[in-house]
Order: C-alpha cells, then sequence, then structure tokens
C-alpha cells in the first residue's frame, strides 16, 4: 500500500466521526521506483491531505518532507522537492503492518501490501 | 454460461485460489476482459491532457482490467473482496495498488479525490444476498452513496454489467439514479446474444458530452420510467433490422445467393467476414 492511497483512506465503521487519517503502525517497508512525472503531482497536490502524508511518511521512516504545504512557487520549480514528494507519495510501500483508526483504535491489518478493509457485520 | 456464478456461492468462496488461477489463466477470459476494459475507460471520456489519473478499479479481481488501466497511462486502487484473486493479482505484479474490501460495505475513501471508476463484471454480485445479514438494497445504497461521494465533480462511473434478468438491472439504475447520479445505460452488440454486452455509465452531475459509439451500437438514456420503453425499442429495430427467412436453394443445393445472404447477416452481427469477390462460393473441384 503506498501513501497515495492512505491518504484517501477513512476508517468505514458506522457511527465513527474521527475517521481520517488512519494511522501507521508499519513493520516490514519497501521501496519500489516509479517513473518520475511531475504533471501528475501537480495534478494530485491539490486532493492530498499534506499533513497525513507527512505523518505517513514519518511512520514508514521517511522524514524528508517539509512539515508546512508548499507554495505553487515551490510546486513548479523546486525539483528537488518534487522528487522527494514523488518518492512518499508512490514509492515507499507499506507491505507488513496495520492502519488504525483514530477514534475507536480498530486495527486494519496490512498484508503482503492488502490492507484488509472489510467489516465485521456490527461495524456495518 | 448456463450456470451464473452468483448463483453457486458469494464471490470470495467462488473465487477461492483454483478458479482465481483458472480465472485468470484462461487466455479467452483474458482477451474478453481487455477488451471490455478498454470500451468502459473510452466510456470514462477523460479529458486527453497527458495528465495521468487517479482511478478506481472495482471488484478488480487478479488485476486484469487494472492492467488496461495502467496501460493508458493512469494510476489506480483496485478493490475486491476475495484476497486468492488479490494474491493472484499480487504475483502478476499489478502496478495498481490492491485493497481487500466488500463494496457493499461503502468505499471508505475521502470525499472528491477520485476522477473516474469502472468495475467489469463485478457489480451484479451486489445484487445477491449472500449472508442472513446482507439485504441488497441497503448494500446497493451504502455502495452507491459512497462511490458519489468520493467521486470529484464531473467525473464518471462505468461498469460493466452481467445483470440476471430485467429487475436486477433496474434494481441496479434505481439506485443509483437515487445516489444523485445522471446517466444511464449503454449497450454494444444489442442483436447478438454472444456479443451483446451493456454498460451502466454514471456521472456526477449533468452529462456533458455525448457518448461515444462503436460499430454496430446504439445509445439508450432511460431513467425508471423509460426502461418499458426501452424494451419496446429494442424488439422494434431488431425486427426491422432481422432478415427475412427466405430459403432460395436451387437443385444445386445451396448455391452462391445463400452464401451472400448468410456472410450478410454475420456481418450484421459484428463478426469478421472476409469481403465477396468473384471467387465467393465458387465452384470447387470434386476433390474438395
Amino acid at each position: 500500500m503506498r501513501l497515495i492511497v492512505h491518504n484517501m483512506l477513512s476508517c468505514n465503521i458506522k457511527g465513527v466521526v474521527n475517521k481520517f487519517p488512519l494511522r501507521i503502525e508499519a513493520e516490514k517497508v519497501t521501496v519500489k521506483e516509479v517513473d518520475f512525472n511531475p504533471d501528475f503531482l501537480r495534478y494530485m497536490f491539490a486532493k492530498i491531505d499534506w499533513k497525513a502524508l507527512v505523518d505517513g511518511a514519518r511512520s514508514m521512516e521517511y522524514t524528508e518532507l517539509p512539515d508546512n504545504a508548499p507554495d505553487t512557487t515551490t510546486l513548479e520549480s523546486d525539483e528537488t522537492f518534487l522528487r522527494k514528494f514523488h518518492h512518499a507519495l508512490l514509492e515507499l510501500h507499506l507491505e507488513e503492518g496495520s492502519l488504525v483508526c483514530p477514534e475507536t483504535g480498530r486495527k486494519f491489518s496490512v498484508s503482503k501490501g492488502i490492507p484488509n478493509m472489510l467489516l465485521h457485520e456490527d461495524e456495518v | 454460461m448456463s450456470n451464473r456464478p452468483e448463483l453457486l456461492a458469494p464471490p470470495e468462496i467462488f473465487y477461492d485460489e483454483t478458479e482465481a488461477r483458472k480465472y485468470t489463466s484462461s487466455s479467452r477470459i483474458v482477451e474478453i476482459q481487455a477488451k471490455l476494459s478498454e470500451r468502459a475507460l473510452e466510456l470514462l471520456a477523460l479529458p486527453e491532457d497527458g495528465v495521468p489519473r487517479f482511478l478506481l478499479d472495482i471488484g478488480c479481481g487478479s488485476g486484469l482490467s487494472g492492467e488496461t488501466i495502467s496501460e493508458n497511462g493512469h494510476h489506480w486502487i483496485g478493490l475486491d473482496i476475495s484476497a486468492s484473486m488479490l494474491n493472484v493479482a499480487v504475483e502478476r505484479e499489478v502496478e495498481g495498488d490492491l485493497l481487500l474490501g466488500d463494496m457493499g460495505q461503502g468505499l471508505g475513501l475521502r470525499s472528491g479525490v477520485i476522477d473516474g471508476a469502472i468495475s467489469i463484471s463485478a457489480v451484479q454480485w451486489l445484487c445477491n444476498a449472500d449472508k442472513s445479514s446482507h439485504e441488497p438494497r441497503l448494500r446497493l445504497k451504502a455502495f452507491f452513496g459512497s462511490l458519489y461521494r468520493c467521486l470529484s465533480r464531473g467525473a464518471r462511473a462505468v461498469f460493466q454489467v452481467y445483470p440476471e434478468n430485467i429487475a436486477q438491472r433496474e434494481l441496479i439504475l434505481r439506485q443509483a439514479l437515487q445516489a444523485g447520479f445522471g446517466g444511464g445505460l449503454v449497450v454494444d452488440y444489442p442483436h447478438s446474444t454472444k456479443k451483446r454486452k451493456e454498460f451502466l455509465v454514471l456521472t456526477c452531475g449533468p452529462v456533458q458530452t455525448s457518448i461515444q459509439t462503436s460499430k454496430n451500437e446504439y445509445d439508450e438514456s432511460c431513467s425508471e420510467d423509460d426502461n418499458s420503453e426501452d424494451e419496446d425499442e429494442e424488439v422494434g429495430v431488431s425486427d426491422r433490422n432481422r432478415p427475412r427467412k427466405k430459403r432460395k436453394t436451387n437443385k444445386q443445393g445451396k448455391g452462391r445467393e445463400w452464401v451472400l445472404k448468410k456472410k450478410e447477416q454475420s456481418r450484421r452481427k459484428g463478426n469478421n467476414v472476409p469481403a465477396d469477390s468473384k471467387y465467393t462460393a465458387r465452384k470447387r473441384k470434386s476433390r474438395f
């Protein structure tokens, strides 16, 4: 599971209000190279929750991202920043670990890179 | 398909390890899935500006449809309920991110993040109650509601479905419209029983552009009231197009005219038929 997906996932349990973002507990992280496409990064930037991305990257031991969201000039021209953004968003993979709901503490396990988001009968 | 898989077992049980491998190694299924995915992507009408989009593949299975998305240069998330199918996808090293989940429980994605959704041969599974706690209507509602929320403005969702009967198709369409979607049904090759494929094209907001037509297809835009009209229309058109069954056999058996007529019928169905020439139905040597 990559951070681009983690940034979109929220807890689906019925009645939960504080459902995003899910906290990452990483046990095994790998890196898989992906082609660098700055247009896609600029396009996705508008949809990304920056704080969730930074926290998520930190739990996968990647601390290079700045805490504050970048402004438009950095996004347009700063290539080192874009490369870090690219690496955090698309190249870090959580292979084993779990995602924790911030309100209920319910753990969704991640195995072979696939998070198990199936809810139990009483959570729907 | 004499026995529909939905009637045999729930999807996470039907698609176990053996079935998952069989499904993915059948070249016929791979080809069909690739064609359906290409058509669905076409119907998504994504802007052609070279920027990759972020799509959702619902019921992605072993990643056959997802591969088509990657080939077209987009990123995707795949959702499926069968762990065995997803394991096959991991083995095949698909480029998209995979989620193990039940679409009938709601998608759990943030609002407005998805640029488009496709689903190949999956949504009809929602119409069966596989557990005593399931109520298909509620599951369809949860699915369409969460899908509508996570799609961005102007995004589309295209589902290729095999509805069991008219009632099922109506149920799916009605739940989609109730969730706020606009859109309707696109039918490819409506006259051929084998080739006929239905695509449910849903939009968040009013339909802006016209739907692209492929060979031998016509568009139907239907709401619940138009469904009966839609059936009549279909019958009307097929009556007009179906060739009359005239038997024109002469004493030598089936002559050139009969062969040409048959070839024309086949062409109308959409099959690949060699062109007619002076050699068509020419009398061969007795050796043949």
